[in-house]
């Protein structure tokens, strides 16, 4: 038999092909059952970077859902509440050039909370239904409230509510949150840089 | 004996760098340097196959080849181990490291077509390396791969932020600065 294989140099080469592929088929079939990865790694990463206000302001119905869609090709500039800041942060994740914020989803606000006016409160619940992060207290027929430290202020509440008894309240800059602000960037620093643009 | 390992390293990384001196993995050289970390990954992503690739060929062409007279299918075998190497290695880095495998992006499985790669393998047959000589030939030339990409994505990081001029802006003085740093890279010649 293996006088005959040597004999026929078409039948080995051959046999010695399919088997190399043969041999190589094993060793990738069992590397991808060993390395196989769950869901998309990259929109985890993406969805870490965002504000987590689930507002929606993007046009998807929350963080999770537009990181992922950013990890299929969509723009990163659609995300008010994240702001510059969070583009910027995108921009160096992807390696992708950062974009001006999309002026159709809404523009950067300064970081507030819900505020309910209680004694105007009638407890309709409705803004508890549209609470993306369940952040409003109370039931039917009795006064509501927000609790401060879970508000992503998403603005989602204030349209809902019959008798508009919801203020969004300016974050205020204590000794806690206060941040110096960012350097002027690069390409203002450089003479030259600045006479071009 | 380990004089002649570090003489045969040292001709591969500088003498006879793959990309500034043989012109092989060119593709590679100019499309992944826009970035220094990009280019690091790649390179460690290069360096892994092409040592891997380089031993392998060697193993698949002595132990499987030549017993069966088959030495003229040594450039399809070849393609074959490397692919091979390449898909695996993706799926170490798709594991390992998401960002790492979504920077490289396509220029992981286009590591098979890297020319350098195949370059290694039919020149350790035409050498008549032996199975050292082989692992060290293949990590000298993707060390040289790696260094050279590595110095060329920090100058084209510098280069962006240069004030060229207009007729030479982009792809051409990237041209223009590899040719530069190719006849650096001869000056080598008599080194070792």
């Amino acid at each position: 038999m293996i006088d005959f294989i040597f004999s026929n140099p078409l039948l080995a080469a051959l046999i010695a092909l399919v088997g190399l592929s043969l041999i190589f088929g094993a060793i990738l079939g069992f590397a991808s059952e060993r390395f196989k990865t769950e869901g998309d790694p990259i929109a985890d990463q993406i969805c870490d970077l965002l504000p987590q206000t689930q507002c929606g302001q993007c046009g998807y119905p929350g963080c999770r859902p537009y990181a992922e869609a950013i990890a299929d090709g969509e723009r990163i500039n659609r995300c008010p509440p994240g702001g510059e800041a969070t583009i910027q942060a995108l921009a160096s994740l992807l390696d992708v050039e950062p974009l001006p914020l999309d002026e159709d989803v809404g523009e950067e606000k300064p970081k507030s909370y819900a505020f309910i006016r209680e004694d105007e409160c009638i407890g309709c619940t409705k803004c508890i239904q549209a609470c993306p992060v369940d952040a409003i207290l109370g039931s039917a027929k009795h006064m509501h409230t927000v609790i401060t430290s879970e508000c992503t202020g998403c603005d989602l509440c204030v349209e809902p509510c019959p008798v508009d008894c919801i203020d969004m309240i300016e974050v205020p800059v204590t000794l806690n949150n206060w941040q110096w602000q960012n350097p002027a960037k690069a390409n203002d620093l450089i003479a030259t840089d600045r006479g071009q643009s | 004996m380990l004089v002649e390992y570090s003489l045969l390293l040292l001709s591969t990384v500088l003498v006879n760098n793959f990309v500034l001196v043989q012109f092989l993995g060119l593709c590679p050289f100019m499309g992944v340097s826009n970035r220094l970390e990009t280019a690091m990954g790649m390179g460690a992503a290069t360096t892994f196959v092409l040592t891997l690739a380089s031993v392998c060929s060697y193993l698949t062409f002595n132990y499987i080849l030549l017993p069966l007279d088959l030495e003229y299918l040594r450039t399809i075998s070849f393609i074959l181990v490397i692919a091979v190497v390449v898909q695996f290695t993706e799926m170490v880095v798709r594991k390992t490291s998401p960002l790492l495998h979504k920077v490289l992006g396509v220029y992981l499985p286009l590591i098979t077509t890297n020319c350098a790669v195949l370059g290694v393998a039919l020149l350790n047959v035409n050498k008549q390396h032996n199975f050292t000589q082989s692992a060290v030939y293949g990590f000298g030339a993707a060390i040289g791969f790696t260094l050279v990409l590595v110095l060329f994505s920090a100058m084209r990081e510098r280069l962006a932020v240069a004030d060229v001029p207009q007729p030479f802006q982009g792809a051409a003085i990237g041209m223009i600065t590899a040719g530069l740093m190719s006849l650096a890279f001869m000056g080598f010649a008599g080194l070792v």
